[in-house]
């Protein structure tokens, strides 16, 4: 079988005022499903650009974008699609639609047609994968960033996709509200095999993936295991990016003549390199 | 202090008339509203009176809550029932320099007060026992049937969902730049009227822009979620009328009867 999202060499180009701005430039990825993969670079990098196009919100100007092998330009597959790949927005007073917590997570389905008693269904299993069965009857606008973004993503679950992108999901989130989220995102790839696509700036989210791309300007300029990408502390503080604090830590600790390795990315593994010290 | 703004002053409990079928409750107060017109003697009103505190009785909200309702409209009904009393012409009754109170007239005030607060009474008793959304949702199958003659029935009831749904986050909004305003010395509160409006500015731009900055990430969301407007799409909760429904709905004709025949005898 073919991989879940393959991006094939895309070039998107928009035009403000008089310009012609090329928002992604000549981008190629594959990834394979019950992937998870993180994407990270500045603003205006590209990476919600590229979100978009994976569930063909944006159609690329050039190149193709085939998701299960359909491809995003075939206007008759457009909602096929967007069922397989799910999305989860940055903002989450701005995805949630209904005014009951219950029913914004049954929008999806009621979309896509499905028999009310299977709705139903969905929806409390959806609600009990992001623990949240216990707000079904509230209203949303009570609820937490944290809790809001999990409902976002129980709206996504319900529709039952092979694959969710989450665009900066975090980045209106206080610390615990990200924690909520995070642990939600890693349990999904774990326990429901979910693909995940997971844009963010926050270093510290991307230790756990399977694979890290780092974007810059509209094209990919690394991209490999956590421990490749973020051992290369000098090039990402070059691009201005951040790297995990342990990881800085690690790298400051080597210029001062202390021998540690170079790909530490947890707390953890600090410890247990700093105890072997003599 | 805004958030603190409800709409659709919906009380719940757990009653007969909040479990009834929105459409039913919609039909009801539709009828409730034309029979208050067709009454033209105050036997008439007996029935009506009867009937909506059988109803407020049942729906287990306390009359005091209801009345409260009211107040905003002690005004109008005051002007109304001063009007009535000194516009109508007939017996002279009382008189003030060249205001003629009448002996019509006082009946008529008398009459058209009773009308407009069995009307409040009458609909606020919908608002009360039903949740807006159910209230939404009852008002999209209503008007299915009219879909044909070009009514955009799902539309029309999407957009009551997605305002009742903006209403707290864009009050939230609101008191949060008025906040940002006011620490940097905006002026909401003195001066003229002219004054207090031009005041206004500095809010209402920031929020447009940001309500039409969510208006289309909203919309985004949903095309995310397949939302392709009302066709092929199914409920989760669907409507279904219960025998409650139909004996209500059999008791409102009733009534409809009695005070139509009352009305020609």
């Amino acid at each position: 079988m073919g991989p879940m999202i393959d991006v094939q060499d895309i070039i998107f180009k928009y035009s403000s005022l008089d310009e012609e701005i090329k928002a992604l430039d000549g981008v190629n990825i594959q990834v394979k499903k019950g992937e998870f993969v993180v994407i990270i670079g500045h603003n205006g990098s590209g990476k919600s650009t590229l979100a978009k196009h994976m569930n063909a919100l944006l159609i690329p100007s050039q190149g193709d974008v085939l998701i299960k092998g359909m491809n995003t330009k075939d206007e008759s597959k457009i909602w096929d699609i967007r069922q397989i790949a799910g999305m989860v927005f940055q903002n989450p007073d701005n995805q949630i639609v209904a005014t009951i917590v219950e029913e914004d997570v049954a929008f999806g389905p009621e979309n896509l047609g499905i028999a009310p008693k299977e709705i139903r269904n969905r929806v409390d299993e959806a609600l009990n994968i992001v623990d949240m069965v216990e707000y079904s009857k509230k209203a949303p606008h009570l609820l937490s960033g944290g809790q809001k973004q999990r409902i976002a993503i129980a709206g996504v679950i319900a529709m039952r996709p092979d694959c969710i992108i989450f665009d900066e999901p975090t980045a209106m989130l206080d610390p615990s509200g990200r924690k909520e989220v995070i642990n939600t995102i890693e349990k999904l790839n774990a326990e429901e095999n979910i693909t995940i696509i997971h844009i963010t700036h926050f270093m510290e989210e991307a230790v756990n993936a399977d694979r890290v791309i780092v974007m810059e300007q509209g094209k990919i300029i690394l991209e490999g295991s956590p421990r490749e990408v973020f051992s290369q502390v000098e090039t990402l503080k070059e691009l201005g990016l951040d790297v995990p604090q342990v990881t800085d830590l690690a790298y400051e600790l080597n210029k001062e003549g202390i021998d540690l390795p170079k790909d530490i990315l947890t707390v953890d593994e600090m410890v247990m390199e700093l105890c072997q010290l003599k | 202090m805004l958030k603190d703004i409800t709409i659709g002053q919906h009380y719940p409990t757990d009653s007969i008339i909040h479990r009834l079928d929105p459409r039913s409750k919609i039909l009801i107060t539709f009828a409730l509203i034309v029979s208050l017109f067709i009454i033209n003697q105050y036997i008439g009103y007996v029935f009506v009176v009867a009937f909506i505190g059988i109803s407020i009785i049942l729906s287990k909200i306390p009359i005091s809550y209801i009345l409260k309702g009211l107040k905003p409209l002690y005004i109008l009904i005051g002007i109304t029932f001063i009007i009535n009393l000194f516009m109508t012409s007939g017996e002279t009754l009382y008189k003030i320099g060249p205001l003629v109170a009448t002996k019509e007239g006082l009946n008529q005030a008398i009459f058209m007060a009773i009308r407009l607060i069995l009307l409040v009474i009458g609909t606020s008793l919908l608002t009360l026992s039903t949740s807006p959304i159910m209230l939404t949702d009852g008002i999209e199958y209503l008007l299915n049937p009219f879909k044909k003659i070009g009514v955009p029935a799902h539309e029309l009831a999407m957009m009551m969902t997605i305002a009742l749904r903006f209403i707290p986050t864009l009050l939230e909004e609101t008191d949060k730049i008025m906040k940002a305003q006011i620490a940097r010395g905006a002026d909401f509160e003195s001066g003229n009227i002219i004054n207090r409006a031009k005041s206004l500015v500095p809010l209402l731009v920031p929020l447009f822009i940001s309500a039409f900055r969510r208006a289309d990430e909203l919309a985004m969301a949903m095309e995310a979620r397949c939302y392709r407007g009302g066709d092929n799409r199914t409920r989760m909760k669907e409507l279904k009328m219960k025998t409650s429904d139909y004996i209500s709905l059999a008791v409102t004709i009733i009534l409809i009867i009695i005070l139509i025949y009352i009305r020609v005898k």
